[in-house]
């Protein structure tokens, strides 16, 4: 679901690509429209009419494209004040229950967050576009230290942009992943969740389950370098267990051009209910019960750690490892898929 | 929800209430609490404040929990001020025997939680009570433990004496 990218501001990259490409669109429409123009200019009432009817729908769809521009541009740019609490509050017992019940969710060590002040929690991503892992981890962490404590996760572009779910996120404190929004959200004392390995390694085929992947996405130890931030790593096993993951279908994203077009690095094929084989995961999945395990590592105070001037690529390589080594013994604990 | 459990304790009311008035005590003896800390100045009494948390399924939930009523050796009530609404009591009465009743209720919920809330409280109310019941079992096997080692304690100090 999230994903920390390494660009000073991908969301506004993104935003502007969204909108060229819905301003092309418009060009398109104009273009298709034009040999009516010309029946329009070849006179009498009932064509003048037809031209003033083509005017209106070319304004009325250059509008309706520059206002949904206008609508994805606001959601890509982080607004904190999105985030409702008492809406959150009220739907933890729906949480408990998908957690307690479908997930048998287990999350340990949540003392290892520190009390107060802004802390970027850097987690390990399963579950395709379905992750059990996030809200599981958002229900504890607001379970825990309370929802008054302002709580935010960067998430890929589309999950907040999408029309009926992206406003749910939002509301849970959902932010489009993109190195602004996150410097805000610390800025403002959050603990802010991310998971740079994002859509890469959230589709990851089942069988690399117990593998960290983070693709060599270093941008979140310069944020948190920048922000003077500790680093919680939070690992997590079960997500990969809640459909049969096949492939990443990178190459089919590639092929299709979805890289450029919407930041989409993948198109994940797995076997997933309802659909049987499934393309995409645009619609989600109903996750299998896996059983959801999740472990929240020791605070790293960077500059405590490696010094007052820290390398990047040693920090990147000292928690990798560290998380794998986490979610090495998390998979030794698990006796059986699903069932944990 | 509420809930109710009940026990009665070999010593009387005073042994209780000695440990149910002690906020350190409550990681011992409260089966499921994984926290409860004191919170701000005042550790005892009307107006006291704990943060507390229990677990229950998969979330560690509770708050800041006030203390509204205290009427030593027979009443310590609770209530939230942070998290989930939650309502504590310790009932303290003495039994013609010398023996103490000792009655724990405890009600929750979210409100505003509308279906889910009402099932999700349903679904935690068994474990929840199973954990009320442990925590006055261990009540009890602390204060009896306490009293049986005043008793020694008194009857050492008494040999003592006779034999100087």
């Amino acid at each position: 679901m999230a994903d920390m990218a390494d660009s000073a501001d991908v969301a506004d990259q993104a935003v502007n690509g969204n909108h060229t490409g819905r301003s092309n669109g418009h060009g398109d429409w104009r273009t298709r429209l034009r040999p009516l123009e010309g029946l329009a200019a070849a006179g009498g009432p009932v064509s003048r009419i037809g031209g003033g009817l083509l005017s209106a729908a070319q304004d009325l769809g250059a509008s309706a494209a520059g206002a949904a521009a206008h609508r994805v541009r606001r959601r890509l740019r982080a607004d904190l004040d999105d985030r409702d609490p008492d809406w959150l509050r009220e739907r933890l017992p729906l949480l408990w229950l998908l957690a307690t019940i479908w997930f048998r969710g287990e999350v340990r060590n949540l003392g290892n967050v520190p009390e107060k002040g802004p802390v970027l929690l850097v987690g390990n991503h399963s579950g395709g576009n379905i992750t059990p892992d996030t809200f599981i981890f958002t229900l504890a962490f607001s379970s825990y230290f309370g929802i008054e404590r302002r709580f935010h996760q960067l998430a890929h572009n589309l999950v907040v942009t999408l029309p009926l779910s992206g406003a749910l996120v939002r509301r849970g404190g959902t932010v489009a992943a993109s190195h602004g929004n996150a410097e805000k959200a610390l800025e403002a004392g959050a603990a802010l969740l991310v998971y740079p390995g994002g859509d890469w390694e959230v589709h990851r085929p089942s069988w690399e389950s117990a593998r960290v992947d983070l693709a060599g996405r270093k941008g979140f130890i310069r944020l948190a370098l920048e922000q003077g931030v500790p680093i919680v790593p939070v690992v997590s096993i079960g997500g990969q267990e809640t459909a049969l993951f096949l492939s990443r279908g990178n190459w089919l994203a590639r092929a299709l051009g979805l890289d450029r077009l919407l930041r989409l690095k993948v198109l994940p094929i797995s076997l997933a209910l309802p659909w049987g084989l499934n393309v995409g995961d645009f619609l989600g999945h109903v996750p299998l019960p896996a059983k959801i395990t999740t472990e929240v590592l020791p605070a790293i105070d960077l500059g405590e750690e490696f010094g007052p001037d820290p390398d990047v690529d040693e920090v990147y390589g000292h928690l990798t490892r560290t998380m794998q080594e986490t979610l090495d013994a998390l998979a030794a604990e698990r006796r059986f898929p699903l069932l944990g | 929800m509420r809930l109710n459990e009940s026990i009665v304790v070999s010593a009387p009311p005073k042994l209780v209430w000695e440990q149910i008035a002690e906020p350190s005590n409550y990681l011992h003896f409260m089966s499921g609490i994984t926290r409860w800390e004191v919170e701000g100045e005042r550790r005892q009494g009307i107006g006291a404040r704990y943060r507390m948390l229990i677990r229950v399924g998969s979330a560690e939930v509770g708050g800041l929990i006030e203390v509204v009523e205290w009427a030593p050796e027979r009443d310590l009530a609770w209530t939230s001020v942070l998290g989930v609404d939650q309502r504590g009591r310790w009932r303290l009465r003495e039994l013609p025997d010398g023996r103490t009743r000792v009655e724990l209720r405890y009600s929750y919920g979210v409100a505003g939680a509308g279906l889910f809330g009402w099932i999700a409280e349903r679904v935690a109310a068994p474990s929840l009570g199973a954990n009320l019941r442990r925590s006055l079992q261990r009540l009890k096997r602390l204060v009896e433990h306490e009293r049986l080692r005043a008793e020694a304690s008194r009857r050492r100090a008494e040999r003592a004496r006779s034999a100087a």
